[in-house]
């Protein structure tokens, strides 16, 4: 037995709120030629069209919609959200006689205030993947720090959209790299910094493009990526892959996906004998990784890969030899 | 009224048929003519492979000829889709090769194929004749081997910026002497070297060869030498352009180009020395199109070539050509069609070369029949953007990438609203749009509004609230593609056009203010929609419901949940033991 619709007095209350609430949304959505009114809800106004699952509409369903909370207004992505009456968000589908919609969430202020800003946007990936090319050696400093300081945070977070929203503000120094932008495919822009590092090589001194290598480990089920002018020290390298990759060393622990298996149980077991981190240099051979000086190592590598200790042992002293030979 | 009809007469009249659209409205007229149809179609075509299973394909489809899939979304062109989310041929393939062991054509997009994948393909279908991969992985040359040794009937090898493990060049060799069906090779995302008399002979005995599009490591001291074996070429791609000049390697190259009297379309040119390029001056006339994008020259070379490509219908270039030469592309190039600018250095904030609006306005201008236009710039303004929507209204595709995110018109700084307003409604014929720059809920209002046609829209950086993407969920009727980033959009507008979305293909949102919640919800009352929350992030489990998600891809599907998604892909408000699978 549905209850009473909107909890009021009774369907005459009901419908006077709806007047009202019909005639504010006529103003804040002015009827444009071609722009149709559409209930909110998404189901279409003529019973013949559309979606079966959602048969008569109700213009009881428009009123709840918080009209106040889609004001249009022109604020900066992430400025405050407009105050949201928490009563009228609810639409108490329940009370309603058809098939119910899902309601719409029940309002919590956390969605649109401050703590937005804790998890809002960017993507673990964001700071290890990040585009060093920046036009000066101030800003990759800059933002080698910047990314150097986020891998040590956990990797939790990027607030890329909160730096961009920064930018719009004040014209930026330097360049904040973002994931994905410009769209342009990644071949697209290898061959063309490959232009830019061949001539770059002779100078001795390496391009300041991002240099993804793929990073695979033994009994993983897929690959990963990272971009190794990110970091500026093995340690960081190593963190990262660590958390990259803590999933599957803790699954082959035997304990089923757990996250609370700490950090250092997962860095002694990479440190330990257990796991190595090696790495494919330009000539196709198999080294290990820290023998090098690290702008040596992000020169000539190829690709990573995290073995079992045990295949490793041949190794250690090709990779004394070799540098030996290069020096 | 169907006893009097023969199927024979039906199938006959459905034949003529071959649009996907037009077959699938047909299969939807009446019981008989569903039947006809999946009786007597052949090519099928998948746009999402998670949209159905080849279970389902295989019951609905007893005689298929040619299979066309696409696998990841379109973002994981640019590192938005985390390795291993998933796409995986494999699968597709099994099932393949045991119900259509005459399978001829197989077309993937965004997929990871695995060197297994290439080998079963390989062995499972004796009249195999068309492979094309664009952008996918997974796979190395030992894969391409297997297909070479074994397709004997192979006529299409065409590899389209796949990223290939490249082991060495020698799969090339894996041709037998005996083949010579060859029509298509297309290899230029591999990075080996390949042995060149195998190429050359190759090429020698492929009387049908039509396109030929090397790799870098050919030099183009050797182009002359496979050019005379191949005369008959349509669509040649250059290796790396570049040698020191000689003046007999220059003349050879020049008449081996003009022997080509077919050639219509080039490509390649990568390093080039400027001094080679007028060897193709003769053919130049000829071009219908060209793409110079890895052409690293400046402008008065790629000027000088284009000037005299008179019947150009497709350009493709890097910015190097400047606005004086788009300028020269609008007097010389009366039939062009689609034009495409990519950015040399796209990192970059300020950069020498001047590529401006004004060139775009130009091309639109001088050039009636364009439709479509992917351009990439660091500066627009309004006013260029009503002029170019008035100059080309028979636009279909409209791509515009302003390199700062957020940019507004530098003119007036103000929002470029007004200026993409303009273009959807001029341009009735849009059907794929990708906008940047500073952009407010304005600007959807317009879209939803006008853009009736618009198939797929593309939004990074743009909007203020939830009102902006319900603009375009509830005005865009024929919108199947979306695919947001960046933008404040959230639960409110997602929720309240949920069964928008199963009319879709499918929604992309990420680095939005969509919540786990949202999601749940939604992946619980529409079981027609997968719901995948994708992220990364390592505390995820404890984060609040009302949080918003990293990234959240929804598509309509009847196979129900996917059991092959990784960790960090969460199919949301589905019950893990629930099958929905029609079977």
């Amino acid at each position: 037995m549905p209850p009473p619709l909107l909890g009021i007095d009774g369907d005459d209350h009901g419908h006077v709120s709806l007047m009202t609430s019909a005639s504010t949304m006529e103003s804040i959505f002015p009827k444009n030629a071609g722009l149709t009114e559409r209930n909110y809800l998404g189901l279409s106004d003529s019973s013949s069209v559309d979606s079966s699952a959602v048969s008569g509409i109700s213009d009881v369903k428009r009123s709840n919609l918080n009209l106040k909370a889609t004001e249009l207004r022109l604020g900066l992505p992430g400025s405050q959200s407009p105050e949201r009456d928490p009563d009228a968000d609810l639409v108490s589908a329940e009370s309603l006689d058809e098939k119910p919609l899902f309601p719409l969430l029940p309002s919590k202020d956390g969605i649109c205030s401050g703590s937005q800003k804790t998890f809002v946007s960017g993507n673990k990936r964001g700071f290890s993947d990040v585009n060093n090319k920046v036009s000066s050696c101030a800003q990759t400093t800059m933002i080698n720090d910047a990314a150097s300081k986020v891998v040590s945070q956990d990797q939790t977070h990027a607030t890329f959209g909160n730096n961009n929203k920064v930018n719009t503000s004040n014209p930026p120094a330097a360049k904040a790299q973002v994931v994905g932008w410009p769209p342009v495919r990644s071949f697209r822009k290898n061959i063309l910094a490959t232009n830019a590092k061949t001539n770059d090589e002779v100078d001795g001194k390496p391009g300041p493009t991002a240099l993804f290598v793929k990073v695979s480990m033994d009994g993983a089920p897929y690959l990963r990526k990272v971009d190794l002018r990110s970091y500026t020290t093995y340690q960081q390298l190593s963190s990262a892959l660590e958390k990259m990759f803590s999933c599957f060393t803790l699954g082959q622990c035997g304990s089923q996906g757990s996250q609370s298996l700490s950090e250092s149980k997962l860095r002694d077991l990479l440190h330990g004998s257990e796991y190595v981190l090696t790495y494919e240099d330009k000539d196709g051979d198999w080294m290990l990784v820290g023998d090098v000086p690290w702008d040596l190592f992000i020169g000539s590598c190829k690709r990573l890969k995290i073995m079992k200790g045990s295949d490793a042992i041949g190794l250690a002293p090709r990779a004394m030899e070799k540098s030996k030979n290069r020096n | 009224m169907t006893s009097s009809f023969p199927e024979e007469v039906l199938e006959h009249v459905l034949s003529f048929l071959t649009s996907q659209t037009d077959r699938n409205a047909v299969s939807l007229v009446c019981k008989t003519w569903y039947e006809t149809d999946r009786w007597c179609r052949n090519r099928i075509f998948v746009g999402n492979c998670y949209a159905v299973n080849p279970r389902i394909l295989i019951r609905r489809f007893p005689d298929v000829k040619s299979i066309e899939l696409k696998g990841k979304p379109h973002f994981a062109d640019f590192n938005l889709v985390p390795e291993g989310w998933g796409g995986y041929v494999y699968p597709w393939v099994v099932e393949l090769a045991r119900a259509y062991p005459s399978l001829e054509e197989i077309r993937l997009k965004r997929m990871v194929v695995t060197d297994e994948s290439l080998e079963m393909v390989a062995k499972s279908f004796n009249n195999f004749k068309v492979l094309v991969l664009s952008s996918c992985e997974g796979f190395s040359t030992d894969g391409l081997a297997a297909i070479a040794a074994n397709c004997r009937n192979l006529r299409v090898l065409d590899l389209r910026e796949c990223e290939v493990e490249d082991l060495s060049g020698h799969w090339l060799s894996h041709f037998p002497d005996s083949f010579t069906s060859l029509e298509s090779l297309n290899m230029a995302c591999l990075v080996s070297e390949v042995s060149f008399s195998a190429l050359e002979r190759l090429v020698a005995r492929s009387p049908n060869l039509k396109t030929l599009k090397l790799n870098r490591t050919v030099p183009l001291e050797k182009l002359s030498t496979l050019l005379k074996r191949a005369p008959q070429l349509v669509d040649f791609g250059t290796g790396a352009y570049s040698a020191e000049f000689r003046p007999d390697v220059y003349s050879s190259l020049a008449g081996v180009f003009s022997a080509c009297k077919n050639l219509k379309s080039l490509s390649g040119f990568w390093d080039v020395t400027p001094a080679y390029l007028p060897v193709i001056n003769n053919v130049c006339s000829q071009l219908t199109s060209l793409n110079l994008s890895y052409a690293t020259t400046q402008s008065p070379d790629l000027t000088k070539i284009v000037s005299q490509c008179c019947n150009l219908q497709r350009l493709v270039v890097l910015d190097y050509i400047e606005d004086t030469g788009l300028n020269t592309v609008s007097l010389s190039c009366k039939d062009l069609r689609e034009l495409v600018v990519f950015p040399s250095d796209p990192f970059i904030g300020d950069v020498d070369v001047q590529l401006t609006e004004h060139g775009l306005v130009a091309v639109s201008e001088g050039c009636s029949k364009l439709h479509s236009i992917l351009y990439f710039c660091r500066q627009m303004s309004n006013s260029a953007l009503i002029q170019i929507s008035k100059n080309c209204p028979n636009l279909t595709c409209f791509r515009l990438c302003i390199i700062e995110p957020r940019a507004p018109d530098y003119q007036t700084l103000e929002p470029l609203d007004t200026g993409f307003g303009s273009i959807v409604q001029n341009c009735q014929h849009l059907t794929r749009l990708s906008m940047s720059g500073l952009l407010t809920d304005r600007v959807f209002e317009y879209i939803g509004t006008y853009a009736k046609n618009l198939d797929m829209l593309s939004i990074a950086f743009a909007g203020d609230s939830d009102l902006g993407l319900h603009y375009v969920l509830s005005g865009c009727d024929r919108l199947r593609k979306l695919e947001i980033r960046d933008c404040p959009f959230g639960d409110k507008a997602l929720l309240a056009n949920a069964s928008k979305l199963e009319r879709m293909r499918s929604l992309w949102m990420s680095s939005c203010l969509v919540s786990f919640g949202a999601c749940k919800l939604l992946g619980r009352k529409m079981p027609g929609l997968n719901v995948e929350v994708i992220d990364e992030r390592e505390n995820v489990n404890s984060i609040p419901e009302y949080a918003p998600v990293e990234k959240v891809y929804i598509y309509r599907t009847v196979s129900g949940q996917r059991f092959d998604a990784p960790d960090f892909v969460r199919i949301m408000g589905k019950d893990k033991d629930a099958v929905y699978n029609l079977s």
